[in-house]
């Protein structure tokens, strides 16, 4: 999207084209992080359907790789959903900065 | 045409009816709730299309109503006083996504003290949230002006929303004489609805309603400003083609006998018609009085006031709602603004009356104009803003 644009160039409304969210860095005030254990993965993509931020990714065989933490606001549903016996294939840990 | 006798809630929801909008979602409040009442009974009956959708407040109806726009139906509700101000939350983002969602609103007192008759301060309160608001006279207008109100709120120009307005219980509950059109007529005068940047829209995605901060916040209002300056023309537009199609011609404002009084009443709603039958008893008697009837409050048609004003030695302006700020009702700011930069300019006075449906009668009106025919002689008026019919 272009910066700082006058009010004649927007879109009608407030609206604005869908995806834009991929541009803003929108992870930097996580205070816990999920980590990912791939060992125990069994891949049932559980925590990819519940990320609020599409910030689980996946590899081209749609296997999870890890995570995006650009993006990723360390809400922990990701790890509350993993179904694997504890310790899971995501444990949330302190975010240090 | 079809001549048939309606209240002016009948009225909203014949025009409603052959509006056939896609979906309507409404709660009810006295003295509005027979306008979606005896929608839901057309629906109940198969006579419209509308998906209806019967929440559990204002606040959830007008919610509803957005999210239908939002999605590219055609959308209308009704409401009146605390049902207003229940969805007050909601109204501005109506008009900043710039859904031009129809609303047909009953004037009616705010609580409180409680009280269900009319007033304009449910309106007003809501007068700076960029939504059209068209007063009506009567049943006839109320009805026109339903029809209007969605020409214009779906009009490229502005897609802002709208609402008509009728006086609670003088117009909502009194039944007169209207002309309706045929409903293919109808049918063919809305003609089809597609909005602009909607959300089911799947080759063309958009986000609506994110959040906008300082960088862009101030940037979104002004297509907003743009859209209530092109209202004025469109609803002029609006006005007059429908007086070519239908015989009835609507402008922002009506001078009644205007172009050689000296004293003229200016006012909105059911009151101008208590007006004109005053208006015509005094030229009778060779008094030179008339009436400003102000049909259009947002946008407010400030420059056609001032040029309307220009002759007169008196206006007296008549605000049935109080600003509580000592400067009088919003209305007499309004003119008062309007008049600033006119060469010419007549003395004013505010008559802030009718609070909680007070009645203003006929005798009440001649007294007002006898009044200020005094000021006028006088050429200075004594107190500028008063509370009339008030006891002490
Ligand atoms: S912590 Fe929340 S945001 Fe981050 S990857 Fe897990 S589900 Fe997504
Ligand atoms: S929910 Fe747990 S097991 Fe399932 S794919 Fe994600 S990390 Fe692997």
């Amino acid at each position: 999207m272009k910066k700082n644009m006058g009010w004649k160039e927007l879109m009608h409304g407030d609206a604005v084209q869908a995806g834009t969210a991929k541009e803003f860095k929108t992870g930097d005030w996580r205070s816990e992080k999920p980590v990912f254990h791939p060992e125990k993965c069994i891949n049932c993509l559980f925590c990819w359907v519940n990320c609020p931020d599409c910030a689980v990714l996946l590899d081209e065989n749609k296997k999870v790789v890890g995570f995006d933490y650009n993006l990723c606001k360390g809400c922990g549903i990701c790890a509350h959903e993993c179904p694997v016996k504890e310790p899971k294939a995501i444990t949330m840990e302190a975010e240090r900065r | 045409m079809p001549i048939i006798a309606r209240t002016g809630n009948e009225a909203m929801s014949e025009a409603m009816r052959q509006i056939n909008p896609d979906v309507v979602a409404a709660y009810p409040i006295t003295p509005a709730t027979e306008v979606v009442m005896l929608f839901a009974k057309f629906v109940a009956d198969g006579l419209v299309d509308t998906e209806f959708v019967a929440v559990e407040s204002e606040h959830s109806a007008m919610s509803a109503c957005v999210g239908a726009s939002a999605a590219g139906a055609r959308v209308m509700t009704g409401t009146s006083s605390q049902g207003l101000q229940l969805m007050s939350e909601i109204l501005p983002i109506a008009s900043a996504l710039r859904l031009p969602i129809v609303l047909c609103e009953v004037n009616r007192a705010l609580s409180g003290p409680i009280n269900i008759h009319c007033d304009h301060s449910d309106t007003m309160a809501v007068r700076d949230f960029a939504w059209i608001q068209i007063f009506s006279e009567n049943a006839q207008e109320a009805y026109d002006n339903i029809l209007q109100c969605m020409k214009i709120a779906e009009d490229k120009r502005v897609l802002l929303p709208a609402m008509a307005t009728t006086d609670g219980f003088i117009i909502s509950h009194c039944m007169e004489k209207i002309e309706t059109l045929e409903d293919a007529e109808v049918k063919k005068y809305v003609g089809e609805y597609k909005g602009v940047n909607t959300v089911l829209d799947l080759k063309n995605p958009v986000t609506l309603g994110s959040l906008d901060l300082q960088d862009y916040y101030f940037e979104h209002k002004m297509p907003i400003v743009e859209a209530m300056r092109n209202a004025k023309s469109v609803i002029e537009e609006v006005g007059k083609e429908f007086g070519k199609l239908y015989g009835r011609e609507y402008g922002l404002i009506e001078g009644y006998k205007l172009d050689d009084a000296e004293v003229a009443i200016v006012a909105l709603g059911s009151t101008c018609g208590t007006t004109k039958a005053v208006v015509d008893e005094l030229r009778e008697k060779g008094q030179k009085v008339g009436l400003l009837k102000i049909r259009v409050f947002r946008p407010f048609p400030a420059e056609e006031i001032a040029a309307a004003l220009a002759n007169l030695k008196v206006a007296v302006i008549l605000d049935r709602s109080d600003s509580y700020n000592n400067q009088g009702g919003p209305l007499f700011t309004e003119v008062r603004s309007a008049l600033y930069d006119a060469a010419k300019k007549p003395l004013i006075t505010n008559y802030i009356y009718g609070l909680g449906g007070r009645e203003i009668s006929l005798d009440d009106l001649r007294s007002i104009f006898a009044e200020q025919q005094e000021v006028a002689k006088a050429g200075k008026a004594k107190e500028v803003i008063k509370y009339f019919g008030v006891r002490e």
